[in-house]
């Protein structure tokens, strides 16, 4: 019976994710953002990892380290030059901005890498369960997943600078009146959003070949997630992750796998369409 | 209301109107090719205008109703043998029927909810097509040239499919006209302000949306076929684009959404621009990334458009630049 | 009877909004609706004008059931709205704003015939010479006239205004008022929330008090304010609140 690990893969997959949506989940929440770069900052930490390794011979795992570092930077730009202006401006224009800049990255990046696959050719071995293979990168990976969402919990939690994000994403004005630099704190919120975003393609470059344009296919799937796990609900996003990771090691079995993107759309306007909030509620 | 003060409509109507005669006479076929291009953009963007600059709806997934209509034109052209004008109607009408199918799911969304759900149903109708066999597959359809006999050979049937656009494209604008001038039009500007006052005034706005959702979708359905036949086939990577949605976008941003000159302003410039990049060595592979800067320094700071800045800078031509 | 609200109830999930609210607004009276905040009078106000439905009751207008209806079909049946919290058409100019309510009111007029119906309720209003300008440009006050025109082109049977006076200055509101009692004087039926205690009193025909939800008076102004429930309501036990008047 094909179904057990073909579920349990998806389940593993569906941890990275979850890291995702939780990216693309915590910026709708602290600023009501959509952040349609989000795919092509997965893309981006696809390629730094992959670089790290192929150039520098540098660990996936441990190449996130720098992916972080350098993600969290960037988002910090893109805050800066992009988003600043415009977040109070309504949601057209942070919509059309975010979609602007995806537009730029994904046109810098074709021109740079061009559309040819890459791959990383990292095997971490397998661990066998009776009828089941767990490969070694999908349990690194989801580890990896589960140790991040572990840290930023903390850091929301226990931190001041965490404090302030939960703070600002509850009613800025009030935050602003007790004195929390609010925009410094959107800076950081965008930057740990994209943070996630690049650390979830990063440990995804180790399951499948990918290219520049493989961001919008996990983008599409984020915004699903967090339409599923409702718009804002980090809880939402990693239970969404899992779920939809599952569901993709059910599908295949029952159909051609290129529709599945036609079944994760569906999923995605229905439930759009029937419970706006998701099956958990938004904010 | 006297029709000949409306110089806004006559401005851009009389825009078309010329270019096309222009090439008419000439008869050059490389400019009568361009012009083609132009006028398809500028007809796909001012039908955009409708639901997103003047209803307020930012369709992400236009270009559906481009590749659907167009590809059932086609297949009623290619495949049943009707004439181009007809099967680009069926194209049209089609495209109607989905936006009806589609507006009745999402139109009750509301801002970002609606514009996500636009993108997800592109999405989803572009796997659609490539599977579904009667559009055949991920191959698409080709067309059988005797269709191009009826009209005198394919040389001719190019000048004749040139001269259906252009009335096409005229009749786009005035259609976009006659909206924005009529209290029809003025309903949508309330939807677009404020959705829930302009209920509590009167505006029955599930209604007018979806009848302003039809109308944008129409054309597209009448120029995909259009397309579609000039070029021979139609495949779903190329009625898909999904790219292209995002082009039209830009160009009605671009020129100005909500303007009648908007978006033939923007559709006229985006389509040079690209035009000139593509065929440049130096920036071939940088047209996105160039019309995602142009996007973002719209959004930043010209967010009325070209035509939306000129507009306020230069009161006195208000009325021209309508 | 031009309104009437029978037994109307309204719950938001665990908060019970409204509870078993009735009354009745005769053709051509001013009837005062107030309350404390948080007692229901703006939840009133939308389960009448179709914003939501009440979870129980019905709502009778000029002999029709209009309960549950969309706002859009209770609009068009003769009820115009001025809203507590203005909310402009900011893009359309003054005019355009005030034709909205003309074009999509009762009597759903065209264009043509909307825009002088639009300048008649300007004019109302105090509004003319700011016609021409993009409502997004006006002041506080002028935004509440603005709300006020809308409401009138529509040429309602009844109009709802939901604190026409709040954010204003004296002097301001001695000028709503006075358009109020024009308005009054050509016949409008209106139903009014107010808090501004002397101008509701002053111009009301009859009031009615919300607490809590509930209908606990009803009467002629100075049955109202002699009433001690009402007292009670807004300023807490009475007794102790006349000890205090007295010191």
């Amino acid at each position: 019976m094909q179904v057990v690990p073909s579920i349990i893969d998806g389940l593993l997959i569906g941890f990275v994710y979850g890291v995702a949506a939780l990216g693309l989940t915590l910026i709708w929440g602290v600023m009501r953002v959509i952040n349609l770069g989000h795919g092509a900052t997965m893309a981006l930490g696809m390629f730094c990892t992959y670089f790290l390794f192929s150039d520098l011979a540098v660990n996936p795992y441990l190449g996130l380290v720098a992916v972080i570092v350098l993600a969290l930077l960037f988002g910090f730009l893109i805050y800066g030059v992009a988003l600043q202006r415009v977040v109070q401006a309504g949601y057209l224009s942070t919509l059309l901005a975010t979609f602007a800049v995806n537009m730029i990255i994904i046109g810098l990046g074709t021109a740079a890498f061009t559309t040819s696959p890459r791959n990383i050719d990292f095997s971490a071995g397998s661990i066998t369960f009776g009828p089941v293979i767990l490969q070694g990168t999908r349990l690194l990976a989801a580890l990896a997943a589960v140790g991040i969402t572990g840290v930023l919990y903390l850091f929301l939690y226990f931190t001041r600078p965490g404090k302030a994000i939960r703070a600002v994403s509850d009613n800025r004005a009030a935050a602003e009146l007790m004195g929390i630099p609010s925009n410094q704190v959107l800076a950081l919120s965008f930057g740990l959003g994209t943070m996630l975003a690049a650390v979830a393609g990063g440990l995804a470059s180790t399951f499948f070949p990918f290219t520049i344009l493989s961001g919008a296919t996990y983008q599409l799937k984020s915004f699903v997630i967090c339409v599923l796990g409702g718009l804002g609900n980090p809880l939402g996003a990693l239970l969404g992750g899992l779920f939809l990771g599952a569901l993709e090691g059910l599908i295949p079995i029952f159909m051609p796998v290129s529709w599945v993107p036609v079944v994760e759309f569906g999923l995605f306007v229905l439930v759009l369409v029937v419970k706006p909030t998701g099956l958990l509620g938004a904010k | 209301m006297n029709p000949w003060k409306h110089y806004g409509f006559w401005l851009s109507f009389l825009l078309i109107f010329l270019s096309g005669l222009v090439v008419l006479v000439l008869r050059q076929d490389t400019l009568r090719e361009t012009a083609f291009t132009v006028l398809m953009f500028i007809g796909l963007a001012s039908s955009l205008n409708i639901i997103m600059g003047y209803t307020g709806y930012v369709n992400f997934g236009h270009i559906i109703f481009f590749g659907l209509g167009g590809y059932f034109g086609f297949y009623l052209l290619s495949e049943l043998g009707w004439p181009v004008y007809l099967a680009a109607l069926g194209g049209g009408l089609l495209s109607a029927v989905i936006a009806y199918i589609i507006g009745a799911a999402v139109l009750r969304l509301r801002g970002a909810y609606f514009a996500l759900a636009t993108i997800g149903v592109n999405e989803a109708a572009r796997s659609f097509v490539s599977n579904f066999e009667p559009f055949g597959g991920s191959t698409g359809l080709y067309v059988n040239f005797s269709a191009y006999d009826r009209y005198g050979g394919a040389a001719q049937a190019l000048w004749f499919t040139f001269i259906l656009l252009w009335l096409v494209v005229l009749a786009v604008i005035v259609a976009s006209y006659l909206v924005k001038s009529s209290r029809f039009g003025l309903g949508l500007t309330a939807i677009r302000e404020d959705e829930d006052t302009a209920m509590v005034m009167g505006v029955k706005a599930p209604q007018d949306k979806t009848k302003a959702f039809l109308i944008s979708a129409f054309f597209p359905g009448l120029i995909g076929t259009l397309y579609f036949f000039k070029n021979g086939n139609v495949e779903p990577e190329d009625a898909f684009r999904f790219q292209m949605s995002l082009e039209i976008l830009v160009m009605v941003m671009l020129g100005g959404k909500g303007l009648l000159l908007g978006p033939i302003v923007g559709a006229f410039a985006y389509e040079r621009l690209r035009g000139y990049l593509i065929t440049s060595p130096v920036f071939k592979d940088l047209h996105l990334a160039l019309s995602g800067l142009i996007l973002l320094l719209i959004v930043l700071f010209v967010p009325g458009g070209v035509a939306g800045w000129f507009r306020e800078r230069f009161p006195q031509f208000r009325r021209w630049l309508e | 009877m031009i309104l009437q609200v029978q037994e109307v109830s309204k719950r938001f999930g665990g908060l019970q909004a409204l509870q078993d609210v009735s009354f009745e607004i005769a053709e051509g009276e001013i009837l005062g609706l107030i309350g404390p905040n948080g007692s229901g009078k703006t939840t009133l106000f939308n389960v009448i004008n179709g914003v939501y439905p009440p979870t129980q009751g019905q709502v009778v207008f000029r002999g029709e059931k209009i309960t549950g209806l969309p706002s859009y079909e209770v609009a068009r049946r003769g009820l115009a709205r001025a809203h507590q919290v203005v909310r402009p058409l900011n893009d359309l100019t003054v005019r355009e704003n005030v034709m909205v309510g003309a074009c999509f009111g009762r009597e759903r007029h065209s264009l043509g015939r909307a825009a002088p119906i639009a300048d008649q309720a300007l004019a109302q209003v105090g509004l003319t010479d700011r016609a021409d300008q993009l409502a997004v440009t006006l002041n506080v006050a002028q935004k509440k006239r603005l709300e006020m025109a809308r409401a009138l082109a529509a040429q309602p049977y009844l109009l709802l205004l939901d604190e026409v006076l709040a954010g204003l200055n004296p002097l301001e509101i001695a000028g709503m008022m006075e358009t109020v009692r024009q308005i009054r004087d050509q016949g409008y039926t209106i139903l009014m929330i107010e808090h501004v205690m002397q101008a509701i009193m002053s111009i009301s025909d009859r009031l009615i008090v919300l607490d809590y939800g509930q209908l606990i008076a009803s009467g002629t102004p100075a049955e109202v304010a002699a009433n001690p429930q009402v007292i009670e309501a807004y300023l807490g036990a009475p007794e102790m609140t006349a000890r205090l008047l007295a010191d």
